[in-house]
């Protein structure tokens, strides 16, 4: 674990790489990750494709000091619950600062990296993570 | 040319860590201000531990396309230079698209030339946009450079990226692509062999036979190709493995070194290699006015150059003054300096893990 | 609905017990509670192991056959239940309702998990399968660090603070310390507690459970037999069950466990009682966080409240509401699948009035409530003496 069967990887790609979701045309709720089946309207439901802005707000926030194996290099990390401005919660990293400098409700925005790779030999995984969304 | 082309977009990415050259020094009991004053280079970028040439790829491709204005899905020909490839064989150009969202109608492929390679997407780009193969081209060069620990290339291999959109329609360009010419010739001075994990480099034989013999050929060799001079030119954009070389080239040539400032990034940013004299170029974009010329010449070990003319475009105001992304210049001024220790534990030198 | 009696139980010392496997465990739990209502075996009519990860832990899947087999009780029905952490819980949930639909008369409802047979790592990747693999765990979320979210959101809304966490730990190892069965066997300090490293911030290492070896069982029965094998038989006066959305980010409100809100309130229903009638509870504290959030979202506490409840000794022995007298995951130990099952044996020790060193004086109503993974399952059972 936590290295992920490649097809796995390969089937997330629009929503770990661009933040593809799903949105539900019968109550015009929006999902992320995607969902095939709306769980409020459920057989009422229209579900089509969503983009995602990438823009969203720090919900809760922690800093990981043990993580799991393929996250040796990483720790200490950032790990955070993101509101999406579209309304939807994900969970991802926030890279680039350090538990000090978040707090909950700072903005942030989607960047593209590297979440996890399998071994030297194997596939990397790529994905969405967020940093604060600032200048300079 | 037979076609008008130009730079419909473009946008840049540099990584938010530096390291200090004096702080390398130290490690080598070197003296820091020497090999400042040696290199013309301060301090250099450092990549994070999740990024590698395709996350800085993304990152520049996307600012490339806010700027444009250009659907991903317009894009019909996507390449990648590098030195610094994620993987040995699999497509980081694959990655890009799927990330940008471009594709599946798409040609796309890696490109590797040394520090040239980004370059040399463009000059494809061309080629495909200029022929109607492809609507929009993007080239992207970008690297997260190595050098061997202790190694003078330590203080300068960095990491970036830089991306162009290539088009044809004249009231898309922030700049139009005057012409293009190329000196190559087979010149070892650097090079890495399949599985080494950093490069090798014949010292003083980079600089008068490979660098200097290469970014001048080709530059004159375009002014030749054109008729033109380097007075017309308002900017030069060279390759800069240091913060020496590109003035030297431009005082060997007789350029002014004022006009070669502006794009010359790698005292505050190390050598982004493939990257290089693309940044520089953006570099000048974001600052020149429709109407200016902008010549720039990359160079990549082993060893070949590109120069470009490239005429600022009407267009660039209202897509400069549109853009909400991140800029160069934010890029450089959005940094935080790293001990040689956490730089080691970024650039994954420890060897147990 | 026929009603329902635990008759027996027992349960193994829970710690790291690198002399007994897997089946062992739990053949051990499951003697002791037959002999505590002096059972032989022919009695029993179905099985039910609650259980997480044997597949991943120690390679073995298939367990109901394998417990009834080595349990000689073959060929009665015997059926593994999962739903991670609360896998015991809800073990006992379907015991009791095969009870009192009246498909079985005699049931044995086991728990056990091994876990220190597989190296660290492993143990927390497996875990890591209660919460979303794709979107939670694949980006870096442990087990530690989603509760840790869920701390912080707390601390956000509500102004709990470290130490009223640190407090729910220093309780939960000193009830530990007067059980012989749990874990820990020592008291220790808010110091100890507050000095300890930060796993996930703001939860340090004394604000986690152990990963601990065990397993336990109870017999069921209808109660109108019950009297025949026990004395004392307690009757399970409620048994609810509640779902949420498996990943932390997609439920509504991260300070409370919706699902815990949601099985509380029906079992007070069905019991036709209120919180404040608990005499006894063993509630779900996987982390500290999560024993706070638990006695209130239970409703033994206001929304908000339960840090600095804890931090009162409310919740002490002694105190207005004893919480996990066994010590609680925090400090009897957390063997996943026995989790649930043991919370039931504690509070039928309580009610019969033989907690040794720990016991709540004239105990007449007790409540269990068992969480899988960040609260995507819980479970609540309310037990009355009979």
């Amino acid at each position: 674990m936590p290295s992920e069967n490649l097809a796995i990887t390969w089937r997330r790609m629009p929503e770990r790489y661009r933040l593809v979701g799903t949105e539900c045309q019968n109550c015009k709720t929006a999902y992320f990750p995607a969902r095939k089946l709306c769980p409020k309207c459920r057989r009422k439901g229209r579900i089509v494709p969503r983009q995602f802005s990438g823009r969203g707000k720090i919900y809760s926030y922690t800093e990981v000091f043990a993580g799991p194996s393929g996250f040796e290099l990483e720790v200490p990390y950032l790990l955070a619950i993101v509101e999406l401005e579209e309304g939807p919660r994900l969970t991802a990293q926030i890279v680039g600062v350090s538990e000090k400098d978040v707090k909950i409700g700072d903005e942030v925005e989607m960047v593209f990296r590297r979440i996890q790779e399998d071994s030297a030999e194997g596939l990397i995984h790529y994905g969405y993570k967020f940093r604060m969304r600032r200048r300079g | 040319m037979a076609v008008a082309v130009g730079i419909a977009g473009y946008g840049a990415c540099v990584p938010k860590y530096r390291i200090k050259a004096a702080e390398i020094a130290r490690v080598w009991g070197e003296d820091g201000a020497r090999i400042e004053k040696g290199l013309g280079v301060f301090e250099k970028s450092v990549p994070d531990i999740d990024e590698d040439a395709a996350t800085l790829a993304v990152e520049a491709a996307r600012n490339a396309i806010e700027l444009g204005r250009i659907s991903p899905q317009a894009i019909g020909a996507l390449y990648v230079g590098s030195e610094s490839h994620p993987y040995a064989v699999k497509p980081t150009a694959t990655i890009v698209a799927e990330a940008i969202g471009a594709g599946p109608a798409l040609t796309a492929a890696d490109l590797e030339f040394a520090c040239k390679a980004g370059t040399a997407g463009i000059q494809i780009c061309m080629g495909l946009v200029g022929c109607g193969m492809v609507r929009y081209g993007m080239a992207i060069g970008s690297d997260t450079s190595q050098g061997k620990p202790g190694d003078a290339l330590e203080y300068t291999a960095s990491a970036g990226a830089a991306a162009f959109i290539i088009g044809r329609e004249k009231e898309e360009f922030v700049a139009e692509i005057e012409d293009t010419f190329s000196f190559t010739t087979d010149t070892p001075d650097f090079w890495r062999r399949q599985h080494a994990e950093f490069p090798s480099h014949g010292g003083r034989f980079t600089g008068a036979p490979a660098y200097f013999r290469h970014v001048i050929g080709a530059t004159q060799g375009l002014f030749e190709k054109m008729g033109t001079r380097a007075s017309d030119y308002d900017y030069f954009v060279f390759h800069q493995p240091n913060g020496k070389f590109p003035l030297e080239a431009a005082k060997k040539m007789g350029i002014d070194p004022e006009k070669v400032k502006p794009g010359l990034f790698t005292p505050l940013i190390g050598n982004t290699y493939s990257a290089a004299s693309p940044i520089g170029l953006c570099g000048v974009l974001d600052i020149a006015k429709p109407g200016q010329r902008i010549l720039l010449t990359s160079f990549g070990s082993g060893a070949g150059s590109d120069s470009f003319s490239i005429r600022v475009s009407e267009g660039i105001v209202e897509k400069r003054g549109g853009y909400k992304g991140w800029r160069l210049s934010d890029y450089i001024a959005h940094k935080e300096y790293l001990d040689y220790a956490l730089y080691a534990k970024h650039r994954r030198k420890l060897k147990s893990l | 609905m026929r009603r329902v009696a635990i008759v027996g139980v027992g349960m193994t010392k829970f710690g790291e017990e690198w002399t007994r496997g897997y089946r062992d465990m739990l053949i051990e739990a499951g003697s002791r509670a037959l002999a505590d209502c002096n059972l032989h075996g022919e009695e029993i009519d179905a099985l039910y192991v609650g259980t997480m990860a044997p597949g991943s832990l120690v390679g073995q899947e298939h367990v109901g056959a394998l417990v009834a087999d080595f349990m000689g009780l073959t060929p009665i029905p015997a059926t593994r239940v999962e739903a991670a952490c609360a896998s015991g819980g809800v073990a006992l949930r379907t015991g009791y309702l095969a009870v009192a639909s009246g498909a079985h008369d005699c049931v044995v409802v086991g728990g056990v998990e091994k876990m220190t047979d597989t190296p660290g790592e492993e143990v927390a990747s497996a875990l890591g399968g209660a919460g979303d693999q794709e979107w939670e765990l694949f980006m870096g979320a442990t087990f530690p660090a989603i509760y840790a979210l869920m701390a912080r959101r707390h601390m956000f809304e509500y102004g709990t603070t470290e130490e009223q966490m640190a407090s729910v730990a220093v309780k939960n190892h000193a009830n530990a310390a007067k059980n012989r069965y749990a874990h820990f066997q020592n008291e220790i300090t808010l110091e100890t507690v507050m000095n300890s490293k930060y796993i996930a911030s703001p939860l340090k290492l004394f604000d986690c459970s152990p990963i601990t070896d065990g397993a336990a069982a109870v017999v069921l029965m209808p109660l109108e037999k019950a009297k025949r094998y026990t004395s004392q038989p307690i009757e399970i006066v409620a048994s609810a069950q509640a779902s949420d959305a498996l990943a932390l980010h997609s439920r509504h409100c991260e300070s409370e466990l919706h699902s815990t809100k949601v099985a509380a309130k029906k079992a007070f229903e069905q019991a036709g009682i209120s919180p404040s009638d608990v005499d006894v509870a063993e509630v779900h504290d996987c982390f500290t966080i999560a024993e706070i959030m638990a006695i209130e979202d239970i409703g033994f506490f206001k929304k908000g409240e339960g840090g600095k409840a804890s931090q009162e000794g409310r919740t002490a022995l002694g105190g207005e509401i004893a919480i996990n007298t066994s010590g609680g995951l925090k400090g009897c130990g957390h063997p996943v699948g026995a989790t649930g099952v043991k919370q039931a044996v504690e509070v039928v020790w309580q009610l019969r009035g033989q907690a040794e060193g720990r016991q709540v004086e004239g105990a007449e109503i007790g409540l269990t409530h068992n969480v899988g993974g960040s609260g995507a399952t819980a479970v609540v059972h309310i037990m009355k003496k009979a």
